[in-house]
């Protein structure tokens, strides 16, 4: 049955590229879509890009398992879209062609920062396919009840080939309209849960949440902050805020998503879909503090756990309980139609990541970079459809490499990057007359280096019991993986890439609390240690970016 | 460009408006954020029912962020759009230009119909 709508979904998808495919000639048409987007028909595709399985699975079970902490993460994505519409969406629209770096070369000098900001794109877009096909491959294989690795390894690679299909046959369009299905598909389900949720509980709010409390044997506690952020020490509260600061700046730097705003007409269109993703995105968070606080009542938290300990079934789970629980035809139902929306969320999300990082790739740093501006279209174009082939393999390879390892902290690393790296430039370019290309280049690199750095010294990769991370409690499995004894109380993070024993250096798990400052002080640094002396040729340029951005004059 | 008035007005209300928004959409996220840190006694006061103060101020989140975009919504269509729609009809029209920037009446005119008729198409 789940099998079946996920086929279906296929289909239908696959038909609407080839159909997207002979409407793409130019490179407008497989950039941005030939720019012919209506504002509401981007504002959904915005947010069948954004609202990944992370945020309907993902969401959902933390919520379902650690109460009113999992709702701190659907504010963070929604309120980061007030950056996206007052800085960010109508000027970008407006001084750019495809790809966020463009904004950039409008003013500065055009392979430095081209470059820098090709690499911090792809280096974004791949964290965040890797962090998706990962949990595609969990998620899949559990919803379709297959085992072992080598079904994750089929699930990885099927994934990854229809995503490269989508890119390379659909381009902008085809990857659109499978985002607006999706998107659609997602609302649908999400709204039908709810509403069968709210209707156990008479549609009265209090009494779900007194239930989900109940249940939860967490008691009151459940409904606060506090269960799962900063639980133990200062640092864990440090860390809370780290992740705050991550989730509201980042979403205006993730290529994936700015690429979107080049789909429309115009920046007032730009400014129109965007109002409408916050509408729609706004609405569906509201479902998913429903659909958690309901799949602790009614599923509850012991069996959300046996069926995946992250909890990333708890929707799919709370489905078949409301269609009648297991064994029903009704539960078997709702099961499947639930099933299949996550599959096609995750199938929608990789493939707007591995088109902003193919778009990049051609027309950053083959057409601009490495051929100077002296490439033709058809040439990028077949070099972009060539990327998004060796990004998704790449990906592919990588994720399966992967998959058994804990990589949620790849999302949250790629919006810090973002926050980090992309956003200090892009609003410094925008806004501020004596930003030089120098500033892009250090903020950019800057960023990207200090994220990942301090990913690198933290728990995440080393898991040593510490204040912060207290001892768990190992299964015999993983503590064979971390060659202790099951008894062993020295393992904070068991899932820890490179040591569970090693207490890590910097105790933060989210880096945006150091990298974004950073980030903003590379690029401020690098603009006022530059020496200056194309000053009157470097502000009119600045001058004609800031007239285009506001007006929309010249503007592609 | 010989409209530099115009383009200074309109840079100074986009600025006026975007960035103190910004400022204050920021602080109010940042203030629960660090509510939800620090001040945990605070947010576990309930309200009515099982509703506490967290999930108010949550769902407050939700509300604020729904209208200042619907602020800026209005803001621009009113006090934006119009003169960037002004400022392209004179690029457009190298004739206007030079009216525009002069204040000619017969150039304000000019300009003032090409407003309301994009105007009008915007708000169709």
């Amino acid at each position: 049955m789940t099998i079946a709508l996920f086929l279906a979904f296929v289909a239908v998808t696959l038909a609407i590229t080839v159909w997207a495919s002979r409407q793409t000639r130019s490179a407008a048409d497989f950039y941005a879509g030939g720019r012919s987007f209506s504002p509401m028909q981007n504002g959904v595709a915005i947010g069948g890009d954004y609202m990944s399985a992370a945020s309907f699975l993902g969401i959902a079970g933390l919520i379902a398992l650690n109460g009113y902490d999992g709702f701190l993460y659907s504010i963070g994505f929604l309120v980061a879209w007030l950056v996206a519409l007052l800085l960010v969406a109508e000027l970008m629209r407006n001084s750019g062609r495809y790809t966020m770096a463009d904004v950039l070369a409008a003013r500065l000098r055009e392979r430095p920062v081209r470059t820098a900001a090709g690499v911090s794109t792809v280096v974004v877009s791949t964290f965040y396919l890797v962090a998706q096909m990962v949990g595609a491959a969990s998620v899949v294989s559990l919803l379709l009840g297959v085992t072992g690795d080598a079904a994750k390894v089929w699930v990885i690679a099927g994934v990854g080939a229809l995503m490269i299909f989508y890119v390379t046959v659909g381009g902008m369009k085809g990857t659109t309209w499978v985002q607006i299905v999706k998107a659609v598909l997602l609302m649908a389900g999400a709204a039908l849960m709810t509403v069968l949720v709210l209707a156990k509980y008479h549609f009265n709010v209090s009494e779900l949440l007194g239930a989900a409390a109940a249940q939860s044997g967490k008691g009151l506690a459940f409904l606060e902050p506090g269960l799962k952020y900063g639980a133990t020490d200062a640092w864990s509260k440090l860390d809370l805020i780290s992740l705050g600061l991550a989730l509201v700046l980042g979403t205006a730097g993730l290529p994936h998503i700015l690429i979107r705003f080049y789909t429309v007409p115009s920046a007032r269109a730009a400014r129109r879909s965007v109002i409408w993703a916050i509408g729609i995105i706004g609405a569906f968070y509201l479902m998913t503090l429903v659909l958690g606080f309901g799949a602790a009542a009614l599923v509850g938290g012991a069996a959300i756990k046996k069926s995946d300990p992250s909890g990333n079934t708890a929707a799919t789970l709370l489905a078949e309980t409301l269609g009648g629980g297991a064994g029903t035809t009704g539960g078997a139902l709702m099961l499947a139609f639930i099933a299949a929306v996550a599959f096609a969320t995750i199938l929608a999300v990789v493939a707007g990541l591995t088109l902003a990082a193919s778009s990049s790739v051609a027309h950053d740093l083959y057409a601009n970079v490495i051929r100077k501006g002296r490439s033709d279209e058809r040439g990028e174009m077949r070099v972009a459809r060539l990327a998004a082939v060796v990004i998704g393999g790449l990906s592919i390879g990588l994720s399966a490499f992967a998959r058994d390892l804990n990589v949620a902290f790849l999302v949250a690393l790629a919006f810090a990057i973002a926050a980090s790296a992309n956003l200090p430039v892009i609003l410094f370019t925008l806004f501020w007359r004596r930003f030089t290309t120098r500033g892009a280049v250090w903020g950019i690199v800057g960023g990207l280096v200090t994220a990942v750095g301090v990913v690198l010294l933290s728990p995440i990769c080393w898991g040593g019991a510490s204040a912060t991370k207290p001892a768990v409690t190992l299964t015999a499995k993983q503590a064979a993986t971390c060659g202790v004894d099951a008894g062993a109380r020295s393992v904070g993070n068991p899932t820890a890439l490179f040591s569970c024993t090693a207490v890590a250096p910097v105790p933060l798990e989210n880096p945006g609390l150091v990298s974004i400052p950073a980030g903003f002080a590379f690029a401020a640094l690098g603009a006022l240690t530059s020496r200056r002396r194309r000053d009157a040729e470097e502000d009119a340029a600045f001058t004609a970016l800031e007239h285009r951005a506001l007006t929309g004059v010249g503007a592609h | 460009m010989a409209t530099n008035s115009d383009i200074e007005v309109l840079r100074r209300r986009f600025r006026r408006f975007a960035f103190p928004m910004t400022v204050a959409f920021l602080v109010w996220y940042l203030l629960y954020v660090l509510l939800s840190a620090y001040a945990r006694d605070l947010m576990g006061v309930r309200v009515f029912g099982n509703v506490n103060v967290a999930l108010l101020l949550g769902i407050g989140q939700f509300a604020s962020t729904f209208g200042i975009a619907a602020w800026y919504a209005a803001y621009a269509r009113r006090r934006l759009d119009p003169l960037a729609d002004r400022l392209r009809a004179a690029d457009a029209d190298p004739d206007d230009t030079g009216v525009v920037g002069t204040a000619d009446p017969a150039g304000c005119d000019d300009a003032g119909t090409e407003l309301s008729a994009t105007h009008g198409e915007a708000t169709r």
